[in-house]
């Protein structure tokens, strides 16, 4: 027995792990289970597990206080060795896991795998998602700069549309009346003990179900699934028909695992850390907040909802999305498992995934937000202005002074809360443009006060000019009516 | 099924309770009680943003300057301390509001929350509107809602005139539960 062999020995005399590993590492799994669509489970584990160590070397150097925060980062980006690498291999880390987790989600969702008997498995992964959600948001409060301020500002003004109960979880948030110290020590607490701890401990649960239940095995289009016959049925395909974990399950699982840590460190080499961007002072209120990425879908959510549904929808949505995940399982625990013959879970699957995609998409525009400096950024273009009366060059000029441009955009340039006005004359006849410029309506604020008449007769006949390529103007249609009346009289009369 | 009667019965038998179990029982108890005991200050440790008076609240008060920094018909940009604050809190205790002096001592203070989801409003003096970055909130210049998603006009701060001083009341993050003036809690929390 070689001295190695005898130390090992030593250890098994006391731990008496052995059995527990072996037993683990090479349970069997069915054969077709062995695929590379399994992977991104073990995928996440191994980020997580690389966000637990690069956070730890984080938080050598990061000051958890809303006075130091900030520079503290600054040190790590420029002065600590390395320091902006583990930052942003921490920040793309976090990416990755969200990225991952959700793709985890949807495989196991397609393949039936949250059936009898991986009820429990599914509802703890549901858990796992909505920590690893908390994690991303705690964890951009933690880079404590502008978008952080304004950001714990957003919750608090959603938490603040709680009935009853509103004022007092806007203070439990933000651990006082107001963004202060007190708030970041509590997201730090969130982001480093609690919802780390927690997801230690769903992990593990998690894991251990995966190891006593079985991996879920490959969906066979018209095999359906019954409770009372289900657990022979795998036990027959496992142990007739299975293959141990390792080594024929495992390699992909590494290699896929090495593949996704590498890209991190190669995101992390070539895009750099997240910020931070600006001091969190509120006083500096030329800011433009956004939060990260994969809560952008929701910021242009809640642009885009009509006013009323917004309170509603913030406060019933989460619980019946996060309802219906849990109860998933109870609504289909058994049947077919093959996505081949869940067209409606396919489908759901799908149009869930397009809205989130347009959502984030249009986030990244915010199409529906003024753009701050429209105004004093591009000029008019000259080709709207050649050959035009001096009145019609003065009402440019107010176009401009009066910010319509943070709205509206001309020759491509400004903002596009509005519609574009480059042909505006020929939708609109001279008193309508009057009229929405003065009383405003359709989502766009009243003039009438803020402009002197000869402002407005300025600004309509210049708008009245932008009808590229000689297009005709707009015609009131009921006008030219009238005029027609006044001049032969209908033809009914006549007769 | 059959067999339940019979380990009934012979549990009814061996019915005697053991001295191990009564002490096992209190054992428990004893820790329960425990556990009530230390919860109790952990759970008003918790609540404390909730329970706390806000101490200083004889602060609340704060000076935005004297009147004359803010000319008639004009809204600006003001900044002040946070009246309750500690040493940590950084540049989060420095707050803006914006500041319309409307004629005299005619003040409207707004604070710089967007009604919506709380972004930081602008002002644009040329077509006397505030706008929001976030969402498109759109403001007229007394603070009443002009267009976008805002549910309401911007919030406004309680102020006094005080030996030609600009006083708000102040303290707290305006929401759609809360205003921006940390009031006296005459019954509980007010928000």
């Amino acid at each position: 027995m070689s001295r190695l062999e005898k130390i090992g020995n030593w250890f098994e005399q006391r731990l008496q792990l052995g059995e527990v590993i072996r037993e683990s590492v090479a349970h069997p799994v069915p054969r077709k289970s062995a695929s590379w669509w399994y992977v991104f489970g073990s995928a996440a584990l191994t980020i997580f597990i690389l966000q637990v160590f690069t956070g730890i070397m984080l938080a050598l150097i990061y000051v958890p206080s809303a006075g130091e925060a900030w520079n503290s980062l600054q040190y790590l980006n420029h002065d600590v060795t390395l320091g902006w690498f583990l930052r942003s291999v921490h920040g793309w880390g976090s990416n990755f896991m969200v990225a991952v987790v959700l793709i985890h989600m949807c495989q196991v969702f397609l393949f039936g795998a949250y059936k009898f008997p991986r009820e429990l498995t599914w509802i703890v992964g549901v858990f796992l998602l909505l920590m690893t959600l908390g994690m991303a948001f705690t964890g951009q409060v933690l880079r404590f700069d502008q978008d952080a301020y304004w950001g714990i500002g957003i919750g608090a003004a959603i938490t603040g549309r709680v009935p009853v109960l509103g004022p007092y979880l806007v203070r439990m948030l933000l651990g006082g009346p107001i963004i202060a110290g007190d708030t970041l020590s509590r997201f730090f607490a969130l982001h480093v003990f609690v919802i780390p701890g927690l997801l230690i401990g769903f992990v593990s649960l998690h894991l251990l179900m995966v190891l006593k239940l079985g991996i879920n095995e490959w969906p066979m289009p018209g095999r359906i699934i019954r409770r009372s016959t289900y657990l022979k049925e795998y036990a027959e395909l496992t142990h007739k028909n299975g293959v141990p974990f390792m080594p024929a399950a495992i390699w992909k699982d590494m290699f896929f695992s090495a593949a996704i840590i590498v890209s991190v460190m190669l995101c992390a080499a070539f895009f750099g850390p997240f910020g931070p961007s600006g001091i969190p002072d509120p006083t500096i209120v030329q800011t433009v907040p956004k939060p990260d990425f994969f809560f952008l879908w929701l910021y242009a959510l809640l642009a885009l909802l009509p006013p009323e549904m917004e309170t509603p929808f913030l406060l019933i949505a989460p619980v019946i999305v996060i309802g219906f995940l849990i109860l998933l399982p109870f609504m289909s625990g058994e049947g077919e498992k093959s996505w081949k013959r869940r067209p409606v879970a396919v489908l759901t699957l799908l149009l869930i995934a397009v809205a989130l995609g347009t959502f984030t998409r249009l986030a990244t525009y915010s199409p529906w937000s003024p753009v701050m400096n429209g105004w004093s950024g591009d000029p008019v273009p000259v080709s709207m202005l050649n050959g035009r009366s001096p009145l019609e060059r003065q009402g440019a000029l107010v176009f401009q002074v009066k910010q319509c441009r943070n709205c509206h955009s001309i020759g491509g340039s400004g903002g596009k809360r509005g519609p574009a006005l480059d042909k505006v004359a020929t939708k609109l006849t001279r008193d309508q443009l009057v009229r929405q410029v003065i009383q405003g309506g359709g989502n766009m604020p009243a003039y009438g006060k803020n402009l002197t008449p000869p402002e407005v007769t300025a600004l309509v006949s210049f708008l009245e000019t932008l009808r590229p390529g000689g297009q005709p103007p707009a015609r009131d249609a009921s006008q030219a009516l009238i005029t027609q009346e006044e001049q032969s009289p209908p033809a009914a009369n006549s007769r | 099924m059959s067999q339940e009667p019979v380990t009934a019965k012979e549990a009814d038998d061996k019915a005697e309770i053991s001295r191990r179990d009564v002490f096992a029982k209190i054992g428990l108890l004893l820790n329960g009680l425990a556990v009530v005991v230390l919860a109790t200050p952990v759970i008003g440790y918790l609540l404390s943003p909730i329970l706390r008076g806000d101490r200083g609240q004889y602060k609340r008060w704060v000076s935005l300057g004297e009147l004359d920094e803010f000319p008639e018909g004009q809204t600006r940009l003001a900044k002040f301390q946070n009246p309750i604050s500690n040493s940590w809190d950084g540049d989060t205790d420095h707050i803006p509001c914006w500041v319309r002096r409307i004629q005299g001592e005619q003040f409207q203070v707004f604070a710089i929350n967007c009604a919506h989801l709380g972004c930081p409003v602008r002002w644009f003096a040329q077509s006397g509107l505030f706008m929001c970055p976030c969402h498109g909130g759109v403001y007229y210049q007394d603070g009443s809602r002009a267009s976008g998603p805002p549910p309401r006009g911007l919030f406004q701060y309680e102020y006094k005139v005080e030996n030609g001083h600009l006083l708000i009341e102040a303290g707290q993050l305006p929401t759609l539960s809360t205003t921006a003036s940390l009031k006296k809690r005459e019954n509980g929390c007010q928000g």
